[in-house]
C-alpha cells in the first residue's frame, strides 16, 4: 500500500483547494492520520473509497475526541548584555496562549477488496460550542450510521446529511453530552451507609452542617 | 418488541411497523445497559480497565481482554513471550467454541425449537467455563491477560484438560449438526430468509461470521495475522447466499477450524515465561501518542482505540462494538420478512447487549 505521505501528496494534486494537514503519532506504531477539512471531506471519502489504488472500502471506527481549551504557557529566555559592563543577565519571560478547544472525529478506514490498511482521516470542528457541524459520511460507508448518531449522542457534533440523527445510548429528552471532558455528572445524591473517596464528598456537601457545641 | 422480551436476546428494543405480519420498518433502540463505559475508561488507570472490558461482550471475555491487551501493548511498544502467545491463542479459539456453541442453541430457541439444543450448548460451554474458570478463577469475568503476557501460567494438568475437552468436541459437534443441520424445519425457517448481499456487508462495515456468510474473505487472523496466527494451519469458512442458514453453517464449520488450531496449539506449546519479565504492572503510563489494535472476536472485529497522553489514564479510550456495527443492517435483512423471521434474523447477527449498549 501507498504509504500515507503519497496518498497525501495524491490528494493535494486531486483537491488543490482542499488543506490537508498530516498529524504525525509518536506511537511506535506511527500510525500517522490525515486531516481534512469539513469542506471537502464528503469528495476525498468517495475518492478513497472508490480510487482503484486504495479502495477503502471499509470503514470500521468511528469515534469522537474532545479537546478543549488548553492554556499553553510558553517560556522564553534571552540573554541581556549589561551596558555597563556587568556580567550578561538572562531574562524569562512567560507568554500565555490560549489554544483553542476543537472537536474532532477518526476515521480509520480499511480495504476489503485489498486487504490493506489503515488510513486514518480526522476532521474537525470550529469550536466547541456554536460551530459543531461536520459532514457525514454515512452516505459514503454506511458503517459510520450508528457510530456518528453515538458521536452525536456524546460529544455533541451535528452531522449534516446523516440519515438519522437520533440519539443513540442516552434518551431523547437527555441535553448533554457526556463524553466532553467538561461533562459534570448531575448531583443525583442517594443516601449510603459508609460513604467514602468522591461519595464521602458529596455526602458532607448534603449533610446539615453540625451545630455549634455550647460550652 | 421489547425492551423485556425473551427474543431479543437481553435488553434491546425493535420499534416495528408491521402490514399484516409483514415487517415494514423496524428501528432499533438502544442505550438500556448504557454505562458509559469509555467515560469509565478514561478516568481510571490503563490496567483498571481490563475488568471491564470483560463486561463488554460477557460471552467472551477471553477475546475482549487480548484485544485490549494487544492495543495497549501495540500502543507502548511492548514484547509478549511466546508462551503467552500460544496461551492467548488457545483461549481465544475455546472463546470461538463456546460462543459460536451457544449462538447455535440460541438460534434454534428462536425458531421455537424450544430448551432441548440450547441445553446441549449450554452443556458444552459449561465444560469450557470450567476450564476457565480453573484457569483464571472466574467463569465469565476471567480478566486475564495483561500488558506483556498473562496473569496465570497454565499447568500441564489444565493443558491436559484442554486437550481432552478439544478432543471430545468433534463428537459433540458431530451430533449436533446430525440433530440439527439437515433438519427440514430449520431449513425451511432460515433458507432465504435475511438474505445480505457482499456489497452492503462491506460497506455497512459488518464483520465477523456474519460478514464470512456473505461470501466476503476478510478474516483478521488471516489479515492482519496478529498473535501467533501465521503459525497455524487453517482455512476460513465462507458462505454462498449470505442468508441466516449461511451463518449459521459458517459459524459450526468455523468451529471445526478452530478445533484444528487449539490441537496445533496445544501441542506445540514451548515452557517459558507468560509475562514479559521487564513489564510494569503498577504505574504503567506509554509514552503520548494514539493507536488503534483490533483482533478477529467471535462476534467480529473487536478493536480499542487509545490516546496516550503520558498520564495513568487514557486521554481517550474508544471500543469498537462489533454487535452494534452488525446491528446496522438489521432493518435492510428484515424488511418484507414476517415478525417470526425477524426475531431469527436478530439471532443470526449474534448480539450481546453488554458490548452493544456498553
Amino acid at each position: 500500500m501507498e504509504t500515507l505521505a503519497q496518498i497525501h501528496e495524491r490528494l493535494a494534486a486531486r483537491f488543490p483547494a482542499a488543506t490537508l494537514t498530516l498529524v504525525p503519532n509518536p506511537a511506535p506504531p506511527a500510525q500517522a492520520s490525515l486531516l481534512l477539512d469539513a469542506a471537502h471531506a464528503r469528495e476525498i471519502a468517495v475518492f478513497l473509497r472508490d480510487d482503484p489504488a486504495l479502495r477503502l472500502d471499509y470503514c470500521s471506527n468511528v469515534t469522537g475526541v474532545d479537546w478543549p481549551e488548553k492554556e499553553i504557557v510558553e517560556t522564553t529566555r534571552s540573554v541581556q548584555i549589561d551596558p555597563a559592563g556587568g556580567p550578561p543577565r538572562t531574562i524569562e519571560q512567560k507568554t500565555k496562549r490560549l489554544q483553542p478547544g476543537c472537536l474532532e472525529v477518526v476515521y480509520h478506514l480499511y480495504s476489503m477488496a485489498l486487504k490493506h490498511g489503515p488510513v486514518i482521516i480526522r476532521l474537525r470542528t470550529g469550536n466547541r460550542s456554536d460551530q459543531i457541524t461536520l459532514p457525514s459520511l454515512t452516505p459514503v460507508w454506511r458503517s459510520c450510521e450508528f457510530q456518528e448518531r453515538e458521536i452525536f449522542d456524546l460529544f455533541g457534533i451535528v452531522f449534516t446529511d446523516h440519515p438519522d440523527l437520533r440519539r443513540l445510548l442516552m434518551w431523547d429528552e437527555f441535553t448533554a453530552h457526556p463524553m466532553r471532558k467538561d461533562y459534570v455528572e448531575p448531583d443525583d445524591y442517594e443516601w449510603e451507609p459508609t460513604p467514602h473517596d468522591d461519595v464521602l464528598a458529596k455526602a458532607k456537601a448534603h449533610y446539615p452542617a453540625p451545630a455549634a457545641k455550647a460550652e | 418488541m421489547g425492551p423485556h422480551h425473551p427474543s431479543t436476546h437481553g435488553v434491546f428494543r425493535m420499534m416495528v411497523t408491521l402490514d399484516g405480519e409483514t415487517v415494514v420498518k423496524l428501528k432499533p433502540v438502544f442505550g438500556y445497559l448504557h454505562r458509559n463505559h469509555e467515560k469509565i475508561g478514561e478516568n481510571t488507570t490503563y490496567l483498571a480497565s481490563m475488568p471491564y472490558t470483560d463486561r463488554l461482550d460477557y460471552f467472551c471475555s477471553m477475546t475482549n481482554n487480548w484485544a485490549y491487551a494487544l492495543a495497549v501493548e501495540q500502543l507502548a511498544g511492548l514484547p509478549v513471550p511466546e508462551r503467552a502467545e500460544y496461551l492467548r491463542v488457545i483461549l481465544a479459539e475455546l472463546t470461538r467454541l463456546l460462543n459460536h456453541t451457544c449462538l447455535a442453541g440460541f438460534l434454534l430457541q428462536d425458531t421455537g425449537a424450544s430448551g432441548t439444543p440450547l441445553m446441549y450448548a449450554f452443556r458444552e460451554r459449561e465444560k469450557i467455563l470450567d476450564l476457565f474458570e480453573s484457569l483464571s478463577g472466574s467463569r465469565m469475568m476471567c480478566n486475564y491477560q495483561r500488558f506483556g503476557g498473562c496473569r496465570i501460567d497454565a499447568t500441564p494438568e489444565w493443558l491436559a484438560a484442554a486437550r481432552q475437552l478439544v478432543n471430545g468436541y468433534n463428537a459433540f459437534l458431530d451430533e449436533y449438526e446430525e440433530l440439527i443441520t439437515g433438519n427440514e424445519i430449520l431449513m425451511a425457517r432460515t433458507q432465504n430468509v435475511g438474505v445480505l448481499s457482499p456489497a452492503l456487508a462491506v460497506n455497512a462495515g459488518i464483520t465477523g461470521p456474519m460478514l464470512r456468510a456473505s461470501g466476503v474473505d476478510y478474516d483478521l487472523r488471516k489479515v492482519d495475522g496478529y498473535g501467533y496466527y501465521p503459525r497455524f494451519e487453517f482455512r476460513i469458512p465462507l458462505g454462498d447466499h449470505g442468508d441466516t442458514y449461511d451463518r449459521y453453517m459458517v459459524r459450526m464449520l468455523e468451529m471445526r477450524e478452530s478445533i484444528g488450531i487449539l490441537r496445533q496449539a496445544l501441542d506445540r506449546i514451548p515452557e517459558g515465561p507468560v509475562m514479559d519479565p521487564k513489564a510494569k504492572i503498577r504505574g504503567f503510563k506509554p509514552k503520548p501518542g494514539e493507536h488503534y489494535g483490533r483482533i478477529e472476536g467471535p462476534k467480529g472485529e473487536i478493536g480499542f482505540y487509545l490516546i496516550s497522553d503520558g498520564t495513568a489514564n487514557p486521554y481517550r479510550y474508544r471500543v469498537r462494538p462489533p454487535s452494534l456495527i452488525n446491528l446496522t443492517i438489521l432493518e435492510d435483512l428484515c424488511l418484507g420478512h414476517t415478525l417470526a423471521d425477524a426475531v431469527i434474523i436478530l439471532g443470526s447477527i449474534d448480539i450481546v447487549l453488554g458490548e452493544v449498549d456498553r
